[in-house]
């Protein structure tokens, strides 16, 4: 699929221009609000003193919106408990996550089925035996961290809960399609068939067929499923609401998840010429002490850095966003809205191209590393 | 570990990481099996009949040009071959009349030739004819005149005289 008369479109060039000139615009406006902000808060002392705080609970719930929780938050005091599953010490203990009510702060001890939890910033512990000092359960060593175990946590959370709905999607529409190619058999495509079609072909000439050569084909479902899962879940977690919202691909686990898969892909399909790569390497047999292992090490970078990359990329999208909008809290001014909010139409139309790109890359990359592992002897180089 | 422990963003949360494991694979053995190996395939076989079609296209067009010029090329030759064999049918016209005009003069001068021969014979032989005839009459005419004369001896006498009286004048 040739993407060129995208960028050569004159309309999206146009409205790229009107972009970039408004947040010209806006930067210079934002600056004089910021200057009119601070004079105000010097004539007032308690304000003053209250802004550090309020800062610091910002930063706290962008990271509380991009992480995974045990409900799901619709609006003011209203959200959907979801099913909390734990595997303690004393078995499978199962309730759904409004029971104890909303408190997170670790200072009751939940009773459960023989075992007591204590639920803190999220996350389910084992008490400790006695309260601390600040009223709660939990403990903390030198560094500040937590101390207390805690059991294995497998709930529906709102990240499964959208994992879910997006494999059902993903499920639903393939599967329609396909029935679609079934029925109309040799036929042009139709409706949703022919939106989907392109990209399917985008992922098997642009993706596939350069990567994988003449063996494409029993990569083509793998490739597929990838671009599909996390272009999709890239773009639930830019809608602000119900389905959307988690940010799933923006979470470290589920990326994992996935190089792990291109990980155990590439392993397995590794042929003679692609292991002979990593145990004797092309360079003079003394250098091999050296190059054996940064070739092993190198096996683990590459699903290491797609993890990453899409986790980052998504996190740092969903993260400049929410600060964007934050900035009207931490300026306390409603005027700053009339910035901030274009500010985040702006990303937020980028970060619809980033969703794009990243499942994109995902996968080429992933082709690229399955496709390192099936090449052919050829031509030393 | 603690690395990882720094920061609850970079710490994988095993319970979404087992959830998504599941629904990923599963979503991927449902979606190969009824979705990606049925969509590919049509794909493949709708690029196939596609091209099948453009190729065949192709090859007809090619034998359509290919008719065409052979056509006209049987075209051109059949003109040839009709110039060819108009010129010719003139040549053979031409050849037969002036053979025919030839043969015409000479079977004419022949024919006049031997009239003429004809009309010389028949002329040497008419007049041979009329020499023998006048030889003979004037034999005739000489016996009877002589046998008249010589009747009497007188008359005989006579003529020799006279035939002598000529001999003598030669």
């Amino acid at each position: 699929m040739d993407l060129s008369h995208i960028f050569n479109s004159k309309k999206i060039s146009s409205i790229v221009f009107c972009a970039v000139l408004f947040s010209f615009l806006s930067f210079s406006a934002f600056s004089e609000e910021h200057a009119s902000s601070e004079a105000s808060h010097k004539t007032s002392a308690t304000e003053h003193d209250a802004k550090p705080e309020k800062e610091e609970d910002i930063s706290k719930v962008i990271l509380h919106h991009i992480a995974d929780s045990h409900e799901w938050h619709f609006f003011g005091h209203f959200a959907l408990p979801l099913p909390v599953i734990l595997w303690t010490d004393k078995g499978l203990v199962s309730f759904l996550s409004n029971k104890f009510g909303h408190n997170d702060h670790g200072t009751e001890l939940l009773e459960l089925g023989g075992t007591r939890l204590v639920y803190y910033h999220g996350k389910y512990y084992y008490p400790e035996a006695v309260k601390s000092a600040d009223g709660t359960y939990i403990a903390y060593n030198n560094q500040g961290d937590i101390i207390n175990s805690s059991p294995l946590d497998i709930s529906i959370t709102k990240n499964v809960v959208s994992l879910l709905i997006s494999v059902t999607i993903l499920l639903f529409v393939f599967i329609g399609i396909a029935r679609a190619y079934k029925k109309r058999e040799g036929k042009a495509p139709k409706g949703l068939q022919s939106i989907l079609e392109p990209i399917i072909l985008f992922v098997r000439d642009d993706i596939a067929k350069p990567q994988l050569g003449h063996k494409y084909r029993g990569f083509m479902p793998y490739l597929l499923t990838v671009f599909f899962f996390v272009w999709l879940n890239n773009l639930m977690g830019l809608v602000p609401f119900f389905p959307g919202g988690a940010n799933l691909t923006g979470n470290i686990a589920v990326t994992m998840m996935l190089a792990l898969c291109t990980f155990v892909l590439t392993t397995v399909n590794g042929n003679k010429n692609y292991w002979g790569h990593v145990l004797t390497p092309h360079v003079p047999w003394w250098l091999y002490p050296l190059m054996i292992p940064v070739e092993i090490i190198g096996l683990f970078t590459k699903p290491i850095a797609l993890m990453i990359r899409l986790f980052a990329n998504i996190t740092a999208g969903h993260i400049l966003i929410l600060s964007l909008i934050s900035l009207i809290f931490i300026l306390k001014s409603i005027f700053v809205a009339g910035i901030a909010v274009p500010f985040v139409l702006f990303i937020s139309v980028i970060e619809l191209v980033v969703g794009f790109i990243q499942a994109f890359i995902f996968t080429i990359l992933s082709a690229l590393y399955i496709g390192t592992a099936i090449e052919e002897k050829h031509a030393e180089h | 570990m603690t690395l990882l422990a720094l920061n609850p963003l970079v710490s994988p949360d095993p319970g979404l990481f087992i959830w998504s494991t599941f629904a990923f694979l599963i979503l991927f053995f449902i979606l190969s099996k009824y979705a990606w190996k049925p969509i590919v395939k049509a794909l493949d076989e709708r690029e196939h009949s596609i091209e099948d079609a453009l190729s065949k296209a192709e090859l007809a067009k090619a034998e359509m040009a290919k008719l065409i010029s052979e056509n006209e090329d049987l075209l051109k030759e059949a003109r040839l071959e009709r110039d060819h064999i108009l010129r010719e049918a003139k040549e053979i016209k031409d050849q037969i009349i002036n053979d025919a005009k030839e043969q015409a003069k000479a079977e004419g001068t022949k024919l006049i030739e031997k009239a003429k021969d004809e009309i010389t014979n028949q002329k040497f032989a008419a007049m041979a004819e009329i020499k023998n005839q006048v030889s003979s009459l004037s034999i005739a005419i000489a016996e009877k005149v002589l046998r008249k004369q010589l009747e009497d001896q007188d008359k005989q006498q006579a003529l020799v005289n006279d035939l002598l009286k000529e001999v003598k004048l030669n």
